[in-house]
């Protein structure tokens, strides 16, 4: 045992070194036009001898470290306080979500514009990650090409705005239904694969996505991506200095305040806050609809819910489509947050993220994956200083939560059912 | 009601299933009996449509079924349990029941997100039934425990209920009793007569159990390595010649 440990340690070490140091070893200095590799300074050299010993003794020692780690939730003084009732717990639980609801109505006022900014992108992802929670958390299906159907969403607003001048609330329900629509077709082929196969299928049709928004460059500007997005408009008042659309009002004048640039953000704030309750409160119904039970049951054991008669296709396509739906809602936002897209914002690293977030939450549970959103996204910009370690740090904390809590921040719950006594 | 002839099962070179026919009346507890690997979960697989057979006719109720999609099958009132018992164990024990209802309720999405009324009357309705059959089977009390931790005993009998509130025609219990106590195995011979009196389902039982079987069944079909061997009523097949020789050849 004890000479494996060694022999497993002495290996990682000599990974850890053939992977940094050249990386982190030497520098590329340009001199005019060469361009010459040189040794780094000693004191990096150091920090990764430094770093692979480390790693040797961690994983000498391993078996402890494990061990400790592992008691600590004991530590924890939550741990064994007892479940709260039913009644109870949902009183409480309604009750923290309407005071959370309110304040983040009544926020945005005194907030600074960086910060409501910020909370706009927070809601699309919660948004977004309450929709792949359906299609992982739920159906248990991994799908790693979620970002394609965020870009469809979109795309379709700059689309329909840039040719045919169509407003934000009229492609917002297009948009999502259009991502429905996507997420229905590229639901077919993927029909009979599950696991590792389903999810290297799914990255394939995300790459497929952004690579053809970049080559169709007639259509959608290529990687120049589309500028110009309209705001959404209130009633027909937009937010700009200057009304822009014939027949349209500027809520600054129509109210006879002065113009300030934050109504707009505000008021894009207060979308997305909507749109994110509403996207809670339906998939919350859906959860405890049969479709819910449905999808958790195929998760679960798919022969069996055949058995019963649940068609697989029916419930397959079922999680993918809504899942989509609620992506192509969050897309729409998106484009009218930034006023610019460009392939670049659909990346598969967005997909790893949103991924991210519903496994650090908790599969399945809402409410842990709404503070999984929170705190990825929020977190970053906090630690802007390290911002060239951003994906260290994200790595790291996704290990220690696996070690720590791998069934997420607030793992879901069952609802309990109360049924009529039978006489 | 159903009808096997002929039903043959190849696995590549391996003739699971041949040749073997059956047939179940209504109001009737039939048995398959046979020693281990003659083919028995072969048979069920196919008249369930997990397995498309490489030949001979199912009939239920008049209709070819052989090569149909599972689930359709399962729609036609012909449901079936596991040889290896398969719940939703991370669900709870009502939500197994609910989940096997969903026929029954309004598929409509919007209906169930405003909570029509229609809706409601139907999700409570499948509710009452849920509730009915885990008094039944006497689960009650464990309603909201997670299905995946009951006990083995509780799991078997919760998968029949979960069977019967799809309201079956034609009952399939693969090995019902495997380890199952002696005091359960008694319950469980009661529950099985009293979904066939009770309730008019038709019972095709798969079991090793042959108290259970020679005292519930009204007929036996027997099959060997594939083979049908006899078949006929518990008496006939008790003095069977051949069916004596396979199971002291076997032991
Ligand atoms: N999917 C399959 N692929 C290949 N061979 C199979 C398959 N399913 C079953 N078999 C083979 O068919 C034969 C019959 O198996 P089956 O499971 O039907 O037996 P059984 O009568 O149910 O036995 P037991 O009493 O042990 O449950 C066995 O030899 C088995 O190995
Ligand atoms: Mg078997």
């Amino acid at each position: 045992m004890a000479s494996h440990n060694l022999k497993h340690a002495l290996f990682c070490a000599i990974v850890t070194l053939i992977i940094s140091y050249p990386i982190l070893g030497f520098n590329l200095e340009s001199q005019g036009i060469d361009v010459t590799l040189e040794g780094a300074e000693t004191s990096t050299v150091l920090g990764v001898l430094l770093a692979a010993v480390i790693v040797f003794l961690f994983q000498l020692f391993r078996d402890n470290v494990m061990g400790s780690l592992r008691q600590l939730p004991a530590v924890n003084p939550l741990a064994n306080r007892k479940p709260m009732e039913q009644s109870k717990r949902l009183k409480l639980e309604s009750t923290l979500l309407t005071l959370m609801v309110i304040g983040a109505l009544i926020w945005p006022f005194i907030a600074s514009r960086g910060a409501v900014d910020l909370a706009t992108l927070v809601l699309i992802y919660i948004m977004l990650a309450l929709g792949l929670n359906v299609v992982v958390g739920l159906a248990g299906l991994l799908d790693l090409g979620y970002v394609a159907f965020y870009a469809v969403g979109a795309y379709t607003f700059a689309l329909l705005s840039q040719y045919y001048g169509v407003s934000f609330w009229f492609a917002l329900p297009i948009g999502a239904l259009l991502a429905a629509l996507f997420g229905l077709v590229l639901g077919f082929p993927v029909l009979r694969l599950r696991g590792d196969y389903l999810a290297i299928v799914t990255l394939g049709f995300g790459e497929i996505i952004r690579i053809l928004l970049n080559n169709m460059t007639s259509l959608t500007g290529g990687p120049n991506g589309i500028g110009g997005i309209p705001d959404p408009t209130l009633f027909g008042m937009e937010f700009g200095r200057r009304v822009k659309e014939e027949g349209n009002t500027s809520f600054h004048e129509t109210f006879g305040i002065a113009y300030s640039g934050e109504h707009k953000v505000i008021f894009l704030y207060l979308i997305a806050l909507v749109l994110a309750v509403i996207t809670a409160i339906a998939i919350r119904r859906l959860m405890r609809m049969p479709v819910g039970r449905a999808w958790e049951a195929l998760r679960e054991d798919e022969i069996a819910a055949k058995s019963l008669g649940l068609s697989r296709t029916a419930v397959k396509l079922s999680a993918f489509t809504i899942g989509a739906f609620f992506a192509g809602f969050a897309g729409t936002v998106f484009a009218s947050k930034q006023g610019f897209i460009s392939p670049e914002s659909f990346v598969f690293l967005e997909s790893a993220i949103i991924l991210a977030i519903v496994v650090l939450g908790g599969m399945g549970s809402q409410m842990g994956v709404i503070l999984a959103a929170i705190a990825v996204t929020i977190l970053p910009e906090l630690a802007r200083e390290f911002s060239e370690y951003r994906m260290l740090i994200f790595g790291a904390a996704m290990v220690l939560m696996m070690v720590w809590r791998p069934q997420g921040l607030m793992p879901m719950r069952r609802i309990h059912i109360e049924l009529k006594r039978q006489e | 009601m159903l009808e096997v002839q002929n039903l043959s099962m190849r696995f590549g070179g391996l003739l699971a299933v041949d040749q073997v026919s059956l047939d179940v009346q209504e109001h009737e507890i039939v048995a398959i009996i046979g020693p281990n690997g003659a083919g028995k979960t072969t048979v069920f697989n196919c008249m369930s449509g997990f397995y498309k057979p490489t030949g001979g006719k199912i009939l239920f109720e008049g209709r070819e079924i052989q090569g149909k999609p599972d689930y359709k099958i399962s729609r036609l009132g012909l449901v079936r349990t596991f040889q290896h018992v398969r719940l939703f164990g991370r669900m709870t024990v009502v939500e197994n029941l609910l989940v096997a209802q969903h026929r029954h309720l309004n598929t409509n999405l919007l209906a169930g997100i405003l909570k029509t009324p229609n809706y409601r009357e139907k999700e409570q309705k499948s509710l009452d039934r849920a509730a009915y059959w885990l008094d039944r089977v006497g689960l009650t009390e464990l309603a909201n425990r997670e299905a995946g931790n009951l006990a083995y005993g509780q799991q078997r009998r919760l998968e029949i209920a979960r069977c019967m509130v799809t309201e079956p025609k034609l009952l399939m219990l693969d090995e019902p009793a495997a380890g199952l106590n002696p005091a359960e195995t008694k319950d469980l011979n009661q529950l099985i007569i009293s979904l066939k009196e009770d309730y008019n389902v038709s019972v095709v039982l798969i079991e090793h159990d042959m108290s259970l079987v020679m005292d519930i069944s009204d007929r036996i079909n027997v099959i060997n390595q594939g083979r049908p061997l006899a078949s006929g009523t518990p008496d006939e097949i008790r003095r069977n010649d051949d069916v004596i020789k396979a199971y002291l050849g076997e032991a």
